[in-house]
């Protein structure tokens, strides 16, 4: 296990630091690069711009500015939203809660649906519901996000008046958790919509690796009964892989919550990227950007550790 | 893989007409192909067809409900004929899905040969590229680089491609690894083949299969994503019209003029959809191992 541990925090480690290679790169690829901030400023000549470039580092090899920008990362200084000079890190952790209460139960909806879609749908394999779960699952990865969020405030906010069309809570109520529930359900629902699809058809193959393995069989031929064998046998093992799942889906996820936030005027990190887009606020989003690839990180490693506790097998390999 | 000797490769046209008849019981995947085929026909032929124009404003006809004054469709807050810009939006989407599939798949196709050519430290570092790559949130990706960008029909496309190509890569990579040990391949480097010939006349025919299904995947995955930043205001610019934009202001008018929302989101869907079944179809038609049941 020790071993297993160290190689999975050796991993991340490389990755992580490839993913801030690839953030460096993006952010010289901004149009004027780190100097957009002052590029828009007027009365500033192309000496003084100069003269700012050599103050920020600019002129200096770019392996040595990177290292500078490495290191004022892991400090922990994100640098300053150009909006409001708040700290980048404490814009998105303003942000964070409403995006990760999304998400969370998004993933919640969509592991208890998926997984039991998943499970039937191998049990009963070719049965009628296994082929309408099929081709349900592809047609539900097909939509767009954001346009099943049209259509259910469509339905369910403009017609039928049962669910808000938007926000986080009433503005000017009082809150309470009902009133978060209430405005929780349709963005939830839209975001998971994806997410249920992923995870029946994962859990479906997941389920129908372990039904054919001999244990299945012997356990069978022992004369248990099926539902002993299906749940405590066949499920068992056929869920330990989804663990690693939750781990892998974390940056579609965060997409899919960007595209619904958007929708439903979400107060998440989603809209906040949106919002410092279109401010040129590029600290914010660097920071963003930086932020998700280090949660996809973590959230990977997480999960395989998890998922080696679980599985005495996943640690051998 | 390892364990089954498959003859390394089979008679093209035997296997080919084999997988053709796969595709054809694939019903799904016939009716994905069926769907494109009248889509690009419709966007093609369709705007010529049609008596309005795509640009012709009509303000007394603005918010025409569908099948008022011979608007199959109905009308925008322009008075524009909704079908027609559909179908010039089609042009532009399925253009967009296409090219960034090229794109990216033969970018995708490269790294993920010479990932699985070289192994050992190159193939390593290239494959761990791709793992970072997939960190980010591909919207996110996209999002940003599309705010760097002039917005058209070229640089939406490939930035499309910059954030897709990684599916393919992984795909053949790992094509190419079971492939990489087999007699075919080390024969050719013992006849003295180069690198590059191994990779693209050796190894790449044998990998077809998987790029093929992984490429019309793309497809469906681009024509979403160009949805997702056109409707987010970064991707195709007003006035020409993509399926993602259409929808870019359809929310406000969501409880006057319904349709508006309704069919672009259709179109995309459906197309999507297409796409999807056919990579499915293609998917077990093309798989060697079902030769064996």
């Amino acid at each position: 296990m020790a071993n297993f541990l160290l190689g999975r925090l050796m991993q991340s480690l490389v990755l992580l630091l490839l993913v801030s290679m690839i953030g460096f790169a993006v952010l010289h690829l901004a149009p004027g690069g780190p100097l957009a901030q002052f590029a828009l400023t007027p009365g500033l000549t192309q000496a003084d711009l100069a003269r700012i470039a050599h103050e920020m580092g600019l002129d200096r090899p770019l392996p040595v500015q990177y290292w500078e920008w490495l290191t004022r990362l892991l400090e922990g200084d994100w640098g300053h939203s150009y909006r409001d000079n708040r700290p980048v890190l404490a814009v998105i952790a303003g942000r964070l809660p409403a995006t990760l209460e999304l998400m969370v139960s998004a993933l919640l909806i969509a592991v208890l649906v998926g997984v039991w879609i998943g499970i039937m749908g191998a049990i009963r394999r070719y049965s009628i519901f296994d082929m309408l779960a099929t081709i349900g699952a592809m047609i539900a990865l097909s939509i767009p996000t954001f346009w099943f969020g049209l259509i259910v405030i469509y339905v369910f906010s403009l017609h039928l008046e049962w669910l808000p069309p938007g926000n986080r809570t009433t503005i000017g109520g009082g809150g309470g958790f009902l009133d978060y529930l209430h405005h929780l359900i349709a963005p939830a629902v839209v975001l998971a919509l994806v997410e249920v699809a992923i995870w029946s058809r994962y859990m479906r193959a997941s389920m129908l690796d372990v039904i054919n393995q001999d244990f299945i069989r012997t356990a069978r031929a022992k004369g248990l009964p099926q539902r002993t064998v299906l749940v405590h046998h066949a499920l068992r093992n056929a869920l330990l892989p989804m663990i690693a799942l939750a781990g892998v889906e974390i940056p579609t996820l965060l997409g899919g919550a960007l595209v619904t936030e958007t929708v439903f005027t979400w107060p998440g990190m989603g809209r906040l990227l949106l919002d410092s887009l279109g401010y040129r606020d590029y600290p914010v989003v660097m920071g963003i950007l930086m932020f998700s690839a280090l949660l996809a990180v973590l959230g990977n490693l997480v999960a395989d550790l998890l998922a080696a506790s679980a599985d005495p097998r996943i640690r051998l390999t | 893989m390892s364990t089954v000797a498959l003859p390394a490769t089979a008679p093209a046209a035997r296997s080919g007409s084999r997988a053709w008849r796969r595709f054809r019981r694939h019903r799904l995947a016939l009716f994905g192909i069926a769907a494109i085929v009248l889509l690009v026909l419709a966007s093609i032929a369709g705007p010529w067809l049609i008596p309005f124009d795509q640009l012709h404003i009509d303000i007394r006809n603005r918010f025409a409900p569908p099948l008022v004054g011979g608007h199959l469709f109905g009308t925008d807050p322009l008075g524009r004929d909704l079908l027609v810009r559909l179908l010039m939006a089609g042009r532009i989407s399925l253009t967009i899905g296409f090219a960034a599939m090229l794109v990216s798949t033969a970018f995708g196709t490269v790294i993920g040969i010479s990932a699985g050519y070289y192994g050992k430290a190159i193939g390593v570092a290239l494959m761990r590229f791709v793992d970072a790559m997939l960190c980010f949130p591909q919207i996110f990706l996209l999002l940003v680089l599309a705010a760097f960008i002039q917005p058209g029909v070229v640089t939406v496309t490939l930035i499309v491609a910059a954030t897709s190509w990684m599916e393919v890569a992984r795909v053949v990579q790992g094509q190419v690894r079971s492939l990489r040990e087999r007699d075919f391949i080390l024969a050719a480097e013992m006849l003295g083949a180069s690198g590059r010939y191994v990779m693209f006349r050796e190894l790449l025919p044998n990998a077809i299969g998987p790029i093929i299904v992984a490429g019309t995947l793309t497809v469906a995955r681009a024509i979403l994503l160009e949805a997702y930043v056109s409707f987010l205001g970064y991707g195709i610019q007003p006035p020409l019209a993509s399926w993602g934009n259409m929808l870019n202001n359809a929310q406000q008018y969501l409880g006057s003029a319904p349709w508006l929302a309704i069919f672009p989101g259709l179109m995309i869907t459906l197309a999507v959809t297409s796409f999807n079944f056919v990579g499915d179809g293609l998917r077990d038609a093309l798989d060697a191992r079902l030769d064996l049941n």
